[in-house]
């Protein structure tokens, strides 16, 4: 794929747009010949250069042509496969006609955080793969751009200054505590308020979002958007309470015993990091991707000028790990002003949990992709810091557990890679605060919170969700666990109101 | 927001500061710290150790010494300024037995969190003996407050200004070849205090506690920038300490992770604390 100018793909679209119009019905034959609509992006060169969102979004057009693209299926798979169950058909038809606002409305009723699931949600291996135009031209990269579409008419609501504020329902004097403002907290929140119940989120950073703030980079998805997702919810009666760590500021079952909250959703994410367990993992210049995230993002570490806290000056990256926050790690490293970033990933590109799209930007930004290689040690200079990193190749063997097929190290071919920064991104541990100060609460051998399909946990009136539920997952997965709990909490609480 | 309710200056580089702060005064224990910002939105994030807390006035009290840039900035904070950033408690409590006889050293500022914890293990029925050491007289805080809870109280400084002209490992070494020797020790102070400390206490087999304070982002166990080789194991100081024991702690790796952003701290204020450690290494 090589990159066109949003110029370019402007200009083919006014021009695509006014043929179809022509046309007084459109057949399905029809609506499959509208060309896939491609997102506009920041030129690559520019854009590893700065902190401003890659993707600039679709255009009016584009929308409308894209969302004509829809066959509006009877049995629309596309919905059974979005974790939060959007009406797509519906909301995709309002586009076509021109109805942004009562699209939005409809994506509204299930999913109050558009324009974030619009720009993060893994959407080709959800609802998109579903998509029958899709599986009709048997290219996936060819379906209804749905995530596309979706983050379309929410930044079109927000240009318009007058974002609709959900209705909630009269109080009902129940009262619920969510823990941690991830995307699964924010549902909860967003779910059990509606309903009419008052309900507090406790975060223990100093700003709100979770994962969204402190570890998805601006360029993917800027703080402005999850701070006016946020707003949205302070405007329905949210009550927030920042710098507060449950499991140690207050126990958490003190929050249902001492200070009477009706139910607690724990949505704390995911915790320590994993590190390789191999030689010289402490030297200085090897860092989890979640402390260079975190100090880029949260701490904002990329303004040299005006933060506190500092960011290691790198120059060759290596970034070890092959899913979404490694391509994170890697292109804020680039945008730090590192020379050179190589991702180490010990099997081949078919096999990265990454995006797809988030492999193409970060290569098109210049980032290194080393496939089938893993280090085997890191090596420091006398005083402590990286200097070097011996790797090992591997090849491909059978399928693992996992369905991938297993890299099998080839013996003897140990080789050096010249680095002064390793970033480990292979995944995160549970965080282990609440289960420590939570000795009832029951959890896996991994500390993972064990909740059944209601999300209820093994103490009463505590729900859980999001990663420290599922391991290291996606937004979307977090949203989706937050909205069963929301939906059980909301029948606890109306079950408490009847008796 | 939590309100500045008092303030003193200890010494040249070191100051007190009791802050409003109900809930963590409520629920905090010997050996937690908290996490302050001077800035909400490009302070750094900087783990200090609770020296005291008040239920009652709903207070926590710190001591801290100007290191950097935010610890200067902080030491300008007025009584009724508001801290804009402050969390905690954080870090496992002490744990805190009836152990027989314990030896608590502290060493500069490091005297400020051992506070609670010798007053903890006095409270449980501990013989408490203290040792406080210190560069110079002016540098030596909370001697009254030791005083007070200590069985043995001796005082060290490096120039003979006050007590005895001695590093604390003197003093140290002479109480673990008493007969019977003590059943423990806590050291906390500077990381090269910390490792002398527990090679002083290594041959006579006496348990060493050493309280860690690296380098910390989010202080509540998830970007695993404090982490520390403890015997075989890599530890988080924040959600696995941040007490440790001292025999099995790897201090040369952490003394060079401490020393991670040195560079970049340097052009933006002078580090005393490093200067300070490099000073005593070479002392030593």
């Amino acid at each position: 794929m090589s990159y066109h100018s949003p110029e370019k793909i402007q200009k083919s679209a006014v021009e695509n747009l006014n043929e179809v119009k022509k046309k007084e019905v459109l057949k399905p034959k029809d609506r499959m010949a509208i060309p896939a609509q491609e997102m506009p992006n920041q030129d690559p060169v520019q854009r590893a250069k700065n902190l401003e969102e890659v993707s600039i979004g679709y255009s009016a057009e584009q929308a409308q042509l894209e969302a004509m693209r829809c066959l509006q299926c009877k049995k629309a798979k596309c919905i059974n496969d979005c974790p939060v169950g959007i009406d797509i058909p519906g909301f995709i038809k309002e586009i076509a006609d021109g109805n942004f606002q009562e699209a939005i409305n409809i994506i509204k009723n299930t999913s109050l955080l558009p324009a974030i699931c619009g720009r993060v949600c893994p959407q080709e291996t959800q609802c998109q793969m579903a998509c029958t135009v899709g599986i009709g031209l048997k290219d996936i990269e060819k379906a209804v751009a749905i995530g596309r579409l979706e983050r379309f008419v929410a930044d079109w609501e927000r240009a318009t200054g007058n974002v609709r504020i959900p209705q909630v329902k009269a109080a009902t004097g129940k009262k619920i505590a969510v823990v941690g403002s991830g995307p699964a907290g924010l549902v909860v929140a967003a779910d059990v308020r509606r309903e009419g119940h008052d309900v507090t989120i406790f975060e223990a950073f100093h700003k709100l979002g979770g994962v969204m703030r402190y570890g998805i980079p601006e360029f993917r998805l800027p703080n402005d958007i999850v701070d006016e997702e946020i707003e949205t919810l302070k405007k329905m009666g949210v009550k927030v309470e920042t710098n507060f760590v449950v499991g140690r500021t207050r126990k958490l079952v003190d929050l249902i015993n001492k200070d009477g909250y009706d139910a607690v959703f724990v949505g704390t994410g995911a915790g320590l990091p994993m590190f390789m367990g191999i030689p010289g993992e402490n030297l200085v210049g090897v860092f989890s991707a979640n402390e260079y995230l975190t100090r880029a993002n949260l701490m904002r570490a990329f303004d040299k000028d005006h933060a506190d806290t500092p960011i290691y000056a790198s120059k060759k990256v290596a970034v070890l790990g092959g899913g979404n926050v490694a391509m994170d790690a890697a292109r804020m490293a680039l945008r730090l002003g590192a020379e050179k970033v190589s991702v180490v990933y010990r099997r081949t590109e078919k096999e990265m949990p990454a995006r797809n799209e988030e492999i193409e930007h970060a290569k098109e930004e210049g980032i290194e992709f080393n496939f089938l290689q893993n280090p085997k040690r890191i090596i420091g200079t006398d005083d402590g810091r990286v200097k070097a990193m011996e790797c090992l190749r591997y090849q491909l063997g059978e399928p693992d557990a996992s369905g991938r097929r297993r890299p099998i190290v080839i013996e003897g071919s140990e080789f050096i890679m010249d680095v002064d920064t390793v970033l480990v991104s292979i995944g995160n541990g549970s965080n282990p605060l609440i289960s420590q100060t939570t000795p009832a609460l029951g959890v896996n051998k991994w500390g993972n919170i064990v909740v059944n399909d209601e999300q209820k946990s093994s103490v009463n009136k505590i729900y859980a969700g999001g990663d420290i539920v599922l391991g290291a997952a996606t937004v979307i997965l977090a949203m989706g666990e937050g909205r069963r709990a929301a939906a059980a909490i909301n029948k606890q609480l109306s079950d408490e109101l009847k008796a | 927001m939590n309100k500045v309710i008092y303030k003193e200056q200890l010494s040249e580089d070191v100051f007190l500061m009791r802050l409003e702060a109900p809930l963590i005064a409520e629920e905090r224990e010997a050996g937690q710290f908290i996490m302050l910002q001077i800035d909400e939105d490009f302070g750094e994030r900087i783990p200090l150790t609770i020296a005291d807390a008040d239920e009652k006035e709903g207070s926590i009290t710190i001591i801290f010494q100007i290191v950097g840039k935010s610890t200067k900035e902080l030491a300008k904070f007025k009584v009724g300024d508001f801290i804009p950033t402050l969390v905690g408690p954080l870090g496992k409590p002490t744990h805190i037995e009836n152990f027989g006889t314990v030896v608590c050293i502290g060493g500069g500022i490091g005297v400020a969190p051992l506070h609670p914890i010798a007053q903890a293990l006095k409270k449980a029925g501990n013989h408490v003996i203290t040792i406080i050491g210190a560069r110079n007289k002016d540098l030596i805080i909370l001697e009254k407050e030791m005083d007070a809870i200590a069985d043995e109280l001796i005082i060290c400084t490096d120039d003979g200004s006050y007590g005895r002209k001695a590093l604390v490992t003197e003093p140290l070494k002479e109480i673990c070849e008493r007969d019977p020797k003590p059943n423990m020790a806590i050291a906390i102070g500077p990381p090269v205090m910390m490792k002398f400390c527990s090679e002083t206490t290594k041959p006579y087999k006496v348990f060493t506690q050493v309280s860690l304070n690296t380098i910390m982002v989010d202080g509540t166990g998830m970007c695993g920038g404090c982490r520390v080789n403890v015997g075989d194991e890599v530890k988080f100081v924040c959600v696995d300490g941040p007490e440790f024991d001292g025999h099995k702690v790897d201090f040369d790796n952490m003394i060079t992770r401490l020393g991670s952003y040195k560079k970049i701290e340097h052009d933006k204020s002078e580090c005393n604390l490093e200067k300070e450690a490099a000073k005593k290494e070479a002392e030593l």
